[in-house]
């Protein structure tokens, strides 16, 4: 899918909480031999889906350079909203005193709500429908306690804003390319407060198989190899499947690990890929192109091809950079983020 | 009693089948081996499986599978006995044959494991244990195995790491196995910093998990030259049964069901031990292929792993063993683990098992035993010359 009218980036912004717990912590009261990551990124008691997606929406404000009241929507992608019935958009737009002719609605595709975002946003800026458009993946997300996931579900969220292409855009949107199955590989259903999930079904058949052809799917439709491309983010469920992922599509890990932030965050769901884009935003230069693919569970994947410019340099120094943020850290025990994350009801 | 011959044999590739379900499994490798022996219909169809009730939540898969295989109206059951359920299936196929009430039959084996998750995987394995005194405990299958190598080693001595050389013999074997779940070779080195799963026991000394399927036909010996020129003859074919909580057998590193079955087999095929020229044993972790050997004659007891670390189950050994890949490497989908094992003696016998053909081989034997060996069914192969 190629936008009829050229459209990118203005601004980006990132938001992890400063909370951490280790996944070696989690093994200790739930007994794990080896865990997945090194730690994850939690919550403050204080913060949700749309409180993390303020903090994101005022850095990427902030790079873009606009004035809030001329951005026409704003789509909040989530798994984990505040409100079942309420969007979350709202609550971002006015606390950024966005205007109220505004366009706003919340998305839900497990993992790649925040990626189906940007393609709306992409769409209705393209089309010449609204001037900006912010796309927002936030997540503060539920592992059943001793499950494998609770050793990766994480908090955070990543904000874009999008405009017709000028001087002032930081990295400009080639082509997206998206596929999406019925595959019940993950699920929540109503009233649930948990995730279930497939456990190995969720690799072959579910993520390599939808990331793998949504990345192919775009650079044949652009002619584009992987080697047109100087980074690749993929979503990051757990440190192994976007390497794997990587591997298999022929591209090399250096070009995925600038944007590698489950690591030391974990799987901010919506948040993941978005987050990721953000890290290496924080690194390219103009000229260098990258490829981001989404995944969200039942199933779907987002591609896109960006193509950074000028603008990036003097822009990324506007906002804290991702990596200041992972750096900002306080780490927590199994008690306290029991308690942050409402796993004790009183 | 007429004697019975195998006319065809199908299996397909152990592994995660996520787009098919149990009924395609089933019918895949049935419809392969009704086409190798060249045969449109059979007058009773038998159906081992272990899980499908808890995994799949399917049952009366006799009908379903003879329906799949577009064959309503035929006799059709299912057999279950744990994890021997493909051996005894086959059983109950000769004896059908045997006494001349069906004529053609076919016998499979099926598990479908990955509709579940892992928890419910171990649980139903668990069901083959007796529920009072064994399963509540929360001990898994490779638990109880554990605890046999672990008495083994010190009671005869032996190593962990001679031991694991049965599963390493398993993948090395496994490589030309087309139908292998994992078909890479491994060291003693990486099995032992694999991680543990229950001491000493190591993930890469376990089978691991999936779907399988495989199938054979039988027919009276003397209609086989009707469809083939390469019949195997089913010398025996056995099942014996033992105390189903290994509390409270008299020796825990001996399967006397293993014994009972094998002397029987023995004597209704006319061989001895020595006469065998290529085994399968069932070796849900390498302690219990070792002791199979031990149980089936080949070998004294507690002098399996000397065996083992001499090479004698290579091909080329005195005795080669699991020759494509046993439970470790080829897999073990339950049900169909024991039909397995006799469509890779029919390949073996017939020469047709390619890089890992075993010259001259004339006489095949399978063990497959159910849960920790409360059951253990026995068929000994021959060539017809």
């Amino acid at each position: 899918m190629k936008p009829l009218n050229s459209v990118g980036i203005l601004g980006y912004g990132g938001y992890v909480p400063i909370y951490r717990i280790q996944a070696s912590e989690i093994g200790r009261v739930w007994g794990a031999g080896c865990v997945p990551i090194i730690e994850k990124a939690v919550a403050g008691i204080d913060e949700d889906a749309t409180t993390m997606a303020v903090e994101a929406a005022r850095y990427a404000v902030a790079r873009a350079q606009v004035d809030p009241e001329e951005i026409g929507a704003i789509y909040v992608g989530s798994e984990s909203k505040p409100y079942a019935v309420k969007p979350s958009g709202t609550i971002v737009a006015e606390a950024l005193g966005i205007s109220s002719s505004l366009l706003a609605a919340d998305y839900e595709f497990a993992c790649k709500a925040g990626t189906e975002a940007f393609q709306t946003c992409i769409a209705l800026v393209a089309s010449g429908m609204v001037k900006y458009g912010m796309a927002i993946g936030a997540d503060t997300a539920q592992g059943r306690p001793s499950d494998e996931l609770e050793f990766t579900a994480a908090s955070g969220a990543a904000a874009y804003i999008f405009g017709r292409k000028s001087e002032e855009t930081v990295a400009y949107v080639e082509g997206t390319y998206s596929y999406s199955t019925d595959t019940p590989d993950f699920w929540r259903r109503q009233g649930e407060p948990y995730p279930s999930h497939y456990g190995r079904f969720t690799g072959r058949p579910a993520y390599f198989r939808h990331v793998l052809s949504a990345a192919k799917g775009l650079m044949n439709e652009l002619n584009l190899t992987v080697d047109d491309f100087d980074y690749a983010v993929f979503h990051q469920p757990n440190a192994k499947f976007p390497l794997a992922a990587a591997k298999m599509l022929g591209i090399d890990e250096e070009k995925v690990k600038p944007g590698l932030l489950v690591p030391v965050i974990g799987n901010t769901y919506s948040a993941s890929s978005p987050l990721g884009l953000a890290a290496t935003l924080d690194e390219a230069k103009p000229g260098d192109r990258i490829l981001v693919v989404s995944y969200g569970s039942g199933a779907g994947s987002d591609a896109f091809s960006f193509v950074v410019q000028d603008a990036i340099e003097w822009k990324r120094d506007l906002a804290p950079p991702i990596k200041a943020l992972i750096e900002r850290k306080k780490l927590v025990d199994y008690a306290c983020y029991t308690r942050f994350r409402g796993k004790l009801l009183k | 009693m007429r004697e019975v011959a195998i006319i065809g044999v199908g299996c397909i590739k152990v592994g995660e089948h996520w787009d098919k379900s149990l009924r395609q499994l089933f019918a895949e490798a049935a419809l392969t081996a009704l086409e190798d022996a060249g045969v449109d219909r059979v007058d009773g169809v038998y159906v081992g499986n272990l899980a499908s009730a808890t995994l799949n939540s399917q049952q009366h898969l006799g009908a379903l599978m003879a329906d799949a295989m577009g064959m309503p109206g035929v006799e059709a059951v299912r057999v279950e006995a744990a994890d021997a359920s493909g051996g005894v299936a086959v059983h109950e196929a000769v004896r059908a044959v045997a006494s001349g009430m069906l004529d053609l039959a076919v016998a499979g084996g099926v598990e479908k494991m990955t509709d579940a998750k892992l928890p419910d995987v171990e649980y139903a394995i668990m069901m083959s244990e007796r529920r009072e005194y064994v399963t509540h405990t929360g001990v898994t299958i490779t638990g109880l195995n554990a605890i046999t190598a672990q008495l083994y080693m010190s009671r005869f001595g032996a190593k962990y790491e001679d031991l694991v050389l049965f599963s390493v013999n398993d993948h090395k074997n496994a490589v030309n196995n087309p139908y292998a779940q994992y078909p890479f070779p491994i060291t003693v080195e990486r099995v032992l910093e694999s991680p543990m799963v229950a001491d000493p026991i190591r993930l890469l000394d376990t089978p691991g998990v999936g779907d399988g399927a495989a199938a054979v036909v039988l027919c009276p010996m003397e209609r086989a030259g009707e469809f083939t020129d390469t019949p195997i003859r089913v010398g025996a074919s056995t099942v014996a049964t033992d105390v189903v909580n290994p509390y409270e057998r008299e020796e825990l590193l001996t399967l006397s069901s293993t014994r009972t079955a094998a002397e029987r087999a023995y004597e209704m095929a006319g061989v001895t031990p020595g006469d065998v020229d290529v085994v399968e044993v069932h070796d849900n972790s390498s302690v219990m292929g070792v002791i199979a050997l031990e149980d089936l004659g080949f070998v004294e007891k507690g002098c399996g792993h000397k065996f083992v670390a001499e090479g004698e189950i290579e091909i080329g050994g005195k005795l080669p063993t699991n020759t494509f890949g046993g439970l470790k490497a080829r897999g073990h989908p339950w049900g169909a683990t024991g039909v397995y094992q006799v469509v890779e003696l029919v390949w073996q016998l017939r020469g047709e098992a390619g890089k890992n053909q075993v010259d001259g081989a004339e006489v095949g034997l399978a063990q497959n035993v159910g849960g920790t060996g409360a059951t253990s069914c026995i068929h000994i192969l021959r060539r017809v010359d």
